[in-house]
């Protein structure tokens, strides 16, 4: 299986060439050149997309086994480079007008995506702990990006101790793993462990701590305190990004984990899974109903819908991880749409964020209030809305495998959810208007809050292509990995000689 | 026969309206408003037209789905895109039909902010009454019934009266909270069968045990939309503060999509369940219908009078339903559509005082009948119609369920009776305070008569109040092929399960001498 075929990485080291080049460019040139290395960036991502979707898809194995490409790391890409491009196009104009318009701006988007793309095709846990990290530092200066205000910065520096604490519970648990079966290896880990009668107790050690910091990453309770002061902290081009795309990542790192080399340890991590699940559901759902900053209310909401992706990884089976990519595409499209709009409240060259200014939207931008409209119904999962579709084939997932009473607690909890998207509708159409937003719409921002309203609105026509799409990556990650836990009996021990 | 996807042209074609008036319509002057609210007419007439094409091509002696139309749709879980109508569902897509033009022609002049959007959104909400009554997936309807919610959260809200952002949350949460868990039930019944294709259901009802709990998911749904007793309490709420257009598409046709849920999902789908819980679905009837009847009687303003016995006249639509005979099933849709006129000619009714008076409270009108004799005389109809006079639609329905109530259960049926009496007590109080009563308010009294357009906008809604009331059979003939399988069949899985009496054993060997009859 090894290979030294670099092929594979091509998306990667081509993006890599770019923003170094960029970086290059900018030093030259300063912060004069922001704009133009803002549409160089996004044009290499769209070149490395297309790089992307030249390849063979099937499964490849390289660099020593520590890094793999198949079909779910190949649509998680796909997915996370859809996620940067959108970020661009929305960053373009808003840090100009927010005056944090930095040459590394656009550069650190493009490094943090290559540090994503590497972590969802990690099969190693050191080159896992390499993309996570570097992901993780450019984070943490984005967050940080605006110098001036002390929001920023104090969302920055949240943000990197919060983060550098979960990076060493991460290394402690992989350090612990390490000591238990042998190796950082996915491949072996997972032969080690299905080869035990029981899983040590080192290892569900270490399975905490490193499940304790992804949940971190994605954000899910009980280890979300960071979530609502880094996204009202960083400026609103960064928390979009941060919404959309490195839980993403992270999800998609979550999945491949816990779904091979963990898949043992199936009921141990499906606890936890379900735990961290219905208390991201809950206390998304009641935390963001007395919310008064939008951003805050997004960054619960983000919690929120964190919980009902995990809802179909609880389930472990191919259909539930199918249903999380899905689910998490569809997220993403409809915060892209969202933050767009949450980019256009401007009064007089200065960002609000009260939701309050909302107040009468549909009556001083109508544009605006109706692709809220539908986006806010599409997040409290309406049908024919495609958050629905989201919602419906998570909860599917769940339901198949018996889990009836998460899924009942998932729905009442995405009622209690429906309140506050309602309140923001309310807020725009119900209330009497105040002062209008300055009516810059700037052309990149329009184009992503139509794609995004487009597909919220017209996926419910043409579903299942998606549906297809996510179904067969989810199979590749099963057809590697070591049978789960239902079917478990015969299957295991077929594998074992392969083992030993 | 047709041979071209009527039912999906019906759906959609409101929808196509919507984009029209997207694409041409620019601005927000007078003449944009008149284009706008033309477009929203002519659409509304032409599905009204398919409707009448779709009923008079409609074979009324067959028991079987008709116009079915299948497609694939959501391929990877085998959920297909499946249409038809049967007996039953036929009658409530032509009722919605009929009530949008109705309801456009009566917000005419009253809506006046916000034209385009109200059109909108009374397109939108037709195309998915329409579609929840001509699906038999079960997740396309839910798609459509569901979808319901945002048009007539944003019709209450946005042009509401002064509660009416209380009232349009209490609307829409509360029935996304019984929709939801209809949702969950709807998924355990896909996990355990493998398909949600509605006939398919209907003909396998799933193992008894897991019945109990379906039901019990389905009923929350159905239950909260229906209203029935004491889930009820967002229906005077929504309707007090929907303009009247939306008062009159909700009482006309969301709260049938209720019923239409037990006749469509609870009976067929989960005969024992429906039989176990027959007792607590009669008496929370009785309950709302006594109960309801005596709220209604004390009520201040007129819209929640009528909002109250639209409760009580689900109760009897419940019984009805739940009774399982041929005659209380025939009762209870033909309630439901005649109640599906009266009500909603009785909100256009209250309409058209509030829109010169802009009150609705009982006490500001009295003895209206010597400067509005037209407005009296029709009113008067529409009253004895919802009291349920002979000649009129409203007896034949609760005259039908009471029979098949009684055929159940004696008290129960009594007890209901009495609602009869309480249904005619607040009806004539009603009109005697609007219409007769003292002359005291001038205002009241120099009210002009109805104008063209709200006569004839009333009219065919009375007319079919009176020609259903002598002519029932021309629903009852094309609805009880439907009805008759609907109980055989229920009946059938109940003798299997062992729950019901040999006498009803002989009409299972009938049934089965009759079906070999045909295979020979």
């Amino acid at each position: 299986m090894v290979d030294f075929n670099l092929v594979p990485l091509l998306p990667e080291i081509f993006l890599a060439i770019t923003a170094m080049g960029l970086l290059i460019v900018g030093a030259f040139h300063g912060n004069e050149s922001t704009r133009a290395i803002c549409w160089a960036s996004a044009i290499g991502v769209v070149v490395t997309g297309f790089i992307l979707l030249g390849l063979d898809w099937n499964e490849r194995h390289v660099l020593n086994n520590m890094f793999v490409f198949d079909q779910f790391s190949g649509l998680m890409k796909v997915i996370i480079l859809l996620g940067v491009l959108a970020s661009l196009a929305l960053s373009v104009r808003y840090i100009i007008q927010e005056g944090i318009e930095r040459f590394e701006y656009p550069i650190l988007l493009l490094f943090a995506g290559i540090g994503m793309m590497i972590m969802v095709s990690a099969n190693n846990m050191l080159s896992l702990y390499m993309g996570l990290e570097l992901q993780s530092l450019s984070l943490y200066v984005l967050a940080a990006i605006h110098r001036n205000s002390s929001k920023s910065a104090e969302a920055g520096i949240k943000y990197f101790i919060l983060g550098a604490l979960s990076s060493g519970l991460l290394l402690f648990g992989i350090s612990l793993i390490y000591g238990f079966t042998g190796s950082v290896d996915f491949d072996v880990i997972g032969r080690s462990l299905m080869s035990v009668e029981t899983i040590p107790q080192g290892v569900t050690f270490g399975l905490v701590l490193i499940l304790a910091a992804l949940a971190f990453k994605i954000s899910a309770v009980p280890f979300h305190m960071w979530t609502p002061d880094v996204y009202q902290g960083a400026p609103t081009s960064v928390t979009a990004f941060f919404a959309m795309v490195p839980k993403i990542a992270a999800m998609g790192l979550l999945m491949r984990l816990l779904l091979d080399p963990f898949a043992a340890a199936f009921d141990q991590w499906m606890q936890i899974i379900y735990f961290v699940s219905l208390m991201s559901m809950i206390v998304g759902g009641f935390a963001a109903l007395v919310q008064e900053d939008i951003k805050r209310l997004l960054a619960y909401s983000s919690i929120g819908n964190m919980g009902y992706a995990l809802i179909g990884l609880v389930a472990g089976t191919a259909e539930g991880a199918g249903a999380v990519i899905l689910y998490l595409f569809i997220y993403m499209i409809m915060t892209a749409g969202t933050f767009a709009v949450v980019m256009c409240m401007r009064r007089n060259g200065m960002a609000v964020y009260k939701i309050s200014d909302l107040s009468g939207l549909s009556k001083n931008s109508p544009v605006l209030a109706y692709v809220l409209l539908v986006l806010m119904f599409s997040m409290s999962g309406i049908p024919p809305m495609a958050g629905f579709f989201g919602k419906l084939v998570v909860f599917n997932a769940a339901v198949d495998q018996g889990y009836y009473i998460l899924a009942t607690l998932g729905v009442i909890t995405s009622v209690i959810a429906a309140y506050y998207y309602l309140r923001i509708v309310k807020v725009m159409f119900f209330d009497d208007a105040v002062d209008a937003f300055d009516k810059e719409l700037p052309l990149a921002r329009r184009v992503v809050m139509l794609f995004s309203v487009v597909f919220v609105l017209c996926f419910v026509f043409k579903p299942s292509p998606f549906m297809s799409m996510s179904l067969s990556a989810a199979d590749s990650l099963f057809s590697n990995a070591a049978i789960m836990s239902a079917p478990a009996g015969d299957d295991a021990q077929s594998l074992e000689p392969a083992a030993g | 026969m047709i041979d071209f996807p009527i039912l999906s042209i019906m759906t959609f074609l409101p929808l196509a309206g919507v984009l029209v008036i997207l694409a041409t319509i620019r601005g927000d002057d007078e003449i944009a408003d008149r284009n706008t609210k033309y477009v929203a007419l002519y659409t509304s007439l032409f599905t009204l037209a398919f409707g009448v094409f779709m009923y008079v091509n409609f074979d009324g002696s067959s028991a079987e789905f008709q116009f079915v139309e299948r497609s694939s749709w959501l391929k990877p879980f085998g959920i297909g895109y499946h249409m038809g109508v049967d007996g039953i569902s036929m009658f409530f897509v032509l009722l919605s039909v009929m009530l949008t033009p109705i309801c456009i022609i009566s917000a005419w002049d009253a809506i006046k902010k916000r034209v385009k959007e109200f059109m909108i959104a009374f397109l939108v909400l037709e195309s998915f009454m329409i579609g929840t009554f001509c699906a038999l997936d079960a997740v396309l309807f839910y798609v459509f019934f569901e979808g319901v919610l945002i048009p007539m959260f944003l019709i209450i809200g946005v042009w509401g009266g002064p509660r009416r952002v209380y009232s349009s949350y209490k609307f829409f949460l509360y029935t996304l909270l019984g929709s939801v868990l209809m949702l969950v039930g709807l998924l355990v019944l896909f996990a355990q069968t493998g398909t949600t294709d509605i006939p398919t259901l209907m003909a396998n009802p799933v193992a008894t045990n897991l019945q109990y709990w379906l039901w019990l998911a389905f009923f929350a749904s159905f239950a909260v939309k229906m209203p029935m007793w004491p889930v009820h309490t967002w229906l005077p709420d929504a309707h007090v503060e929907a303009p009247t257009a939306g008062s009159v598409i909700l009482a006309g046709v969301l709260l049938k999509m209720g019923g239409y849920g037990f006749l469509r999902f609870s009976l067929p789908m989960f005969p024992e369940a429906s039989a176990y819980f027959t007792d607590l679905v009669f008496w929370l009837s009785v309950i709302a219908i006594i109960y309801t009847s005596l709220i209604a009687l004390v009520q201040e303003d007129m819209k929640k009078l009528i909002a109250y016995s639209s409760v009580a006249h689900m109760g009897f639509v419940t019984l009805g339903i739940f009774s399982v005979t041929t005659q209380g099933l025939e009762g209870a849709v033909f309630q439901m559509l005649s109640h599906g006129l009266i009500s909603g000619a009785l909100f256009l009714c209250v309409g058209v005082v509030y829109d010169r008076l802009h009150t609705r409270e009982l006490s500001r009108y009295g003895g209206i009948v010597s400067n509005m004799p037209r407005y009296a005389t029709i009113f008067m109809i529409l009253m004895l119609g919802s009291v349920g006079l002979p000649g009129t639609s409203g007896f034949v329905g609760e005259f039908l369920i009471l029979m098949g109530t009684f055929q159940a259960d004696t008290v129960i049926a009594t007890l209901a009776a009495t609602g009869v009496v309480l249904g005619a007590a607040y009806m004539l109080m009603l009109y005697r305070k609007v219409v007769f009563g003292p002359r005291e308010n001038r205002d009241a009294l120099s009210m002009p008569d109805l104008n063209k357009r709200e006569f004839y906008i009333l009219l065919p809604l009375v007319a079919l109040t009176l020609w259903l009331g002598v002519f029932p059979t021309m629903i009852t003939d094309k609805i009880a092929p439907s009805i008759a399988k609907l109980v055989n069949d229920y009946e059938t899985h109940l003798v299997q399960a062992g729950l019901m009496e040999p006498e009803s054993k002989i009409q299972l060997a009938q049934l089965e001498m009759q079906k070999a009859g045909e295979n020979n």
